[in-house]
């Protein structure tokens, strides 16, 4: 219990710690490496709630794709950071106002809400005991019955993002050479080369 | 405090909500930043998700912390591909010089 303990304050320590980093990192690359190390903690914690399926999802997912996509991004565009940097400080304080509001607020409301008894009766999809299914597999076994449909349209959702992403960013560059494989393919050797009958000691 | 409840995840989950919020005020000129704090907001809702499925025993919020999972990896590919043309459009990314579809 002890230790259970130890490694929640761990990961939400290092979760927090890294994501005021990202926020405030001077370089946008060195934000990059908090936000996957935040994304790195925040799977920890989920394997403490065991949801080990979600967490290993995260780590995939985020720290291989969406980090690796901002990194490329970043490091991509030629922009001069220190130029953005400046008025950095400018919204500090009403930023600093909203966020404690908000803070306090969402705190208050996690820390004082009741919840009623209907809570235990109204469960869509009852959680099975950890020693008989583990989380994987109980989560497989409402996602494909009970879910398809929703499973599905996250299908179809990646399938357009990918799709978008590929339309938006793609350009046709004239004025470069490029191969066409079907004029290569149309290629006849009566085109390309005649036979001449050289005469002796003439020359063509 | 040694017994960690529901209530602990929710806080992590609210100040790192809360650090999302504030990352936007921070670097208003950063759309690369916005991002990443959009991301942390993500993280922050999806934590809160998890919480509650694990506390409350239901499965479904798992569920449906997959499908944020998928919609922000989509979200944060569609907006770093709209943040490549337009700095090969214009040249910058500073959120003050996106005022093009202004009336």
């Amino acid at each position: 219990m002890i230790f259970v303990t130890f490694a929640f304050y761990l990961f939400a320590f290092v979760t927090i710690a890294s994501g005021i980093m990202v926020i405030s990192a001077k370089n946008p690359v060195h934000s990059v490496m908090w936000l996957i190390l935040a994304f790195f903690s925040a799977a920890g914690l989920f394997v403490l709630m065991g949801a080990e399926f979600l967490a290993m999802l995260l780590v995939i997912v985020y720290v291989g794709a969406v980090a690796v996509l901002f990194l490329f991004v970043v490091m991509m565009l030629d922009i001069n950071f220190v130029e953005m940097r400046q008025g950095f400080l400018q919204y500090l304080h009403q930023g600093l106002l909203v966020g404690l509001i908000l803070l306090v607020e969402i705190v208050t409301l996690v820390s004082t809400w009741p919840y009623g008894t209907t809570v235990v009766e109204n469960i869509a999809s009852p959680m099975p005991e950890a020693v008989d299914v583990n989380n994987t597999v109980a989560l497989g076994q409402i996602l494909y019955t009970d879910y398809i449909y929703p499973f599905q349209v996250a299908g179809l959702i990646l399938l357009v993002a990918m799709i978008g992403a590929i339309v938006l960013t793609f350009r046709r560059r004239p004025g470069i050479k490029r191969q066409n494989i079907m004029v290569q393919n149309a290629r006849r050797p009566e085109d390309s080369f005649e036979v001449v009958d050289v005469k002796s000691g003439e020359g063509i | 405090m040694l017994e960690i409840t529901l209530g602990h995840y929710l806080t992590v989950a609210a100040i790192l909500f809360t650090l999302g919020v504030f990352g936007i005020f921070l670097n208003r000129k950063n759309v690369i930043i916005i991002l990443m704090s959009i991301e942390l907001m993500l993280l922050a809702v999806n934590i809160n998700f998890v919480a509650f499925s694990t506390f409350k025993h239901d499965m479904v919020g798992q569920v449906f912390a997959m499908f944020i999972l998928t919609v922000a990896a989509a979200e944060a590919a569609i907006g770093l591909a709209i943040l490549v043309i337009y700095f090969r459009n214009r040249g910058t990314i500073a959120v003050e010089d996106i005022n093009q579809m202004k009336g």
